[in-house]
């Protein structure tokens, strides 16, 4: 029996059952990490003994009967969880000494229902990408590859490690963080499952800042499923984040039975914007009709405001991200570049420690912000952005749920789409509007490319009805028998 | 609205981020290339329309006003790249 190509759920039903021992498991892990990491790239940090520490504890609670679905499972953390005693690095240079002395509240709360951590996953620098080439650590390598073609494609981004060690096995799943598509996107790109749940649904306490009205935490495996088995012990409540929501945590493993007879389905007219490939169009329209099949209404809808979601998110993100990101002046933590006095020290330590991309943004935040602009910029897309959750709201009025595509068009390689900054934006066009109004929104595998390529689709839902997101996800992934694999794995 | 050199340089100072010369250029049509994309906001009529912060739907939570965290310095500091005792140390400010 392979230890790699399993689902959490297989693998905690096997756990129970003593087909094989927490420790096995994680070693044969840690040995595919070993392997398959040097060329992949997906973890910037491994952590074997730790895993393999972590698995022990795992083993005797399985005998002691305490288990959860999730004890003894292995996981990759995305690099922008802070983990305790476990260097975390946002993917920047700026962060490369530090380790922090406490454990964000998702990973805290994962390491208590018994996940084992196998390492910190690779990423876009401070989470500011849809590629992962801006990371600090090297560009990520994607395990799947064109038809007949070995040339490097790119994993989406941010989450990009998280999704590349996932989909060639060197972990059974993983957490992400998406702030305009950082999860759905390189989900969409390497055939996983990936939910950025309602925010306020994770706690946002112990992940590295980037535009804190937008990031959220979620789960990436290879079946819906697993995401809702992870987002479970990864949402509630947390006091130590001011926008954490006081609100029970459902069965969402439960809503994945559910089914879609009698639910209504929008279609929203503006997704279908000019110049969209013919592959993508027609992959929605199956998903259409893969849901009309099991009984769901389908509905077209109108979202006016969508083509404006991408102008609104770079004005808004970066405005967040300058703000948050001042606190790196080589002062408390991080590197630190001496200079003549202490403006040219926090100068020369920002200008070494962020990488091109991170300084784009926090230029464009600075100035959309700076007296005179902020009114004509700032102001001004913080209204749109009303109109754009007003869009959805009066949508989900007359439906459950919406389908779109997840992004633009399969992975890309790596150098492409590097001409200027928005060619590369242009990634996140049908994710960024959920992240703005705050709804939960999932990526699911649907097809392939005629390049052979993973394509996804995506479910948005209602503010705080995952379940429903769930439930029409697990519908698609029936209907869709997903089970390509990327040329790439381990075995 | 386009941006030139100087004002690149005003914002690279107001960042707190050294840029040299030759970074200007290229930092003034990258970050002008993003300002021409997102001036088709301008079309949008928001008259009356409230500009919206944050994407929780909810009001602002409040909590007793008591200490409930402390006596960390040793962890806090840490990560200091320079130290004095209980200090974080910086190069000298006032001469």
């Amino acid at each position: 029996m392979s230890l790699l190509n399993l689902t959490i759920a297989q693998a905690s039903a096997a756990l129970a059952a003593k087909k094989f021992s927490a420790v096995e498991l994680t070693a044969a892990h840690n040995a595919a990490i070993a392997a398959l990491n040097p060329r992949l790239n997906a973890y910037i940090t491994t952590t074997p003994e730790l895993a393999l520490a972590q698995a022990q504890a795992a083993d005797a609670r399985i005998a002691a009967g305490t288990a959860t679905p999730l004890t003894g499972i292995p996981l990759a953390i995305k690099d922008l969880f802070c983990t305790a005693g476990v260097r975390t690095t946002a993917a920047s240079k700026i962060l490369e000494p530090f380790i922090p002395p406490y454990e964000s509240t998702v990973t805290r709360q994962l390491l208590e229902a018994g996940t084992i951590c196998l390492g910190k996953a690779n990423l876009d620098e401070f989470a500011m990408g849809s590629s992962n080439i801006t990371s600090g650590y090297g560009p990520v390598e994607n395990p799947w590859k064109r038809n007949g073609s070995d040339a490097k494609l790119v994993p989406g981004g941010s989450s990009g490690g998280s999704a590349a060690a996932v989909a060639a096995r060197l972990a059974l799943g993983a957490t992400g963080t998406d702030t305009g598509g950082s999860i759905r996107q390189p989900a969409s790109f390497t055939g996983l499952a990936g939910i950025k749940p309602t925010y306020g649904r994770c706690s946002r306490y112990g992940i590295v800042a980037f535009a804190s009205s937008l990031d959220q935490a979620g789960p990436m495996a290879r079946t819906v499923e697993d995401c809702a088995i992870l987002l479970g012990a990864m949402a509630g409540f947390d006091p130590h984040d001011s926008t954490s929501a006081e609100r029970a945590v459902p069965d969402f493993t439960a809503a994945t039975g559910r089914g879609v007879k009698g639910l209504r389905i929008g279609i929203p007219a503006e997704y279908r914007m000019d110049g969209m490939s013919g592959e993508i169009s027609a992959l929605w329209e199956k998903g259409v009709a893969w849901l009309r099949e099991q009984g769901a209404e389908i509905v077209d809808i109108s979202l006016p405001h969508t083509k404006y979601g991408l102008a609104v998110y770079y004005i808004v993100a970066p405005a967040e991200a300058s703000s948050n990101l001042a606190r790196y002046d080589g002062v408390r933590f991080g590197k630190r570049v001496d200079g003549e006095d202490l403006i040219d020290m926090y100068e020369r330590t920002r200008a070494a420690g962020f990488g091109p991309e991170v300084k784009r943004r926090i230029m464009i935040g600075t100035y959309v912000l700076s007296h005179g602009y902020y009114d004509a910029y700032y102001l001004k897309a913080q209204k749109v952005r009303n109109l754009i959750l007003r869009d959805f709201n009066n949508a989900f009025e007359k439906v459950d749920a919406i389908l779109t595509p997840t992004a633009p068009s399969a992975a890309f390689g790596l150098g492409e789409k590097m001409d200027d900054p928005v060619t590369m934006y242009l990634n996140d066009v049908f994710t960024v509007p959920a992240s703005l109004a705050g709804v939960p929104a999932m990526s699911i595998p649907a097809g392939l490319s005629a390049e052979g390529l993973p394509l996804g689709l995506q479910v948005i839902g209602k503010h705080f009805d995952e379940e429903t997101v769930f439930a029409v996800s697990a519908a698609l992934e029936r209907a869709a028998g997903f089970t390509a694999l990327p040329s790439v794995r381990a075995e | 609205m386009s941006l030139d050199s100087a004002t690149v340089r005003r914002i690279a100072k107001l960042a707190r981020i050294r840029v040299d010369d030759a970074e200007v250029g290229v930092l003034q049509t990258e970050l002008n290339a993003i300002l021409g994309y997102v001036d088709q906001l301008n079309e949008v009529n928001v008259e009356g329309v409230a500009p919206l912060s944050g994407g929780a739907q909810m009001a602002m939570r409040l909590r007793e006003d008591l200490v409930t965290d402390g006596e960390q310095a040793e962890n806090i500091l840490a990560n200091a790249p320079d130290r004095v005792g209980q200090f974080f140390a910086v190069p000298k400010v006032v001469e």
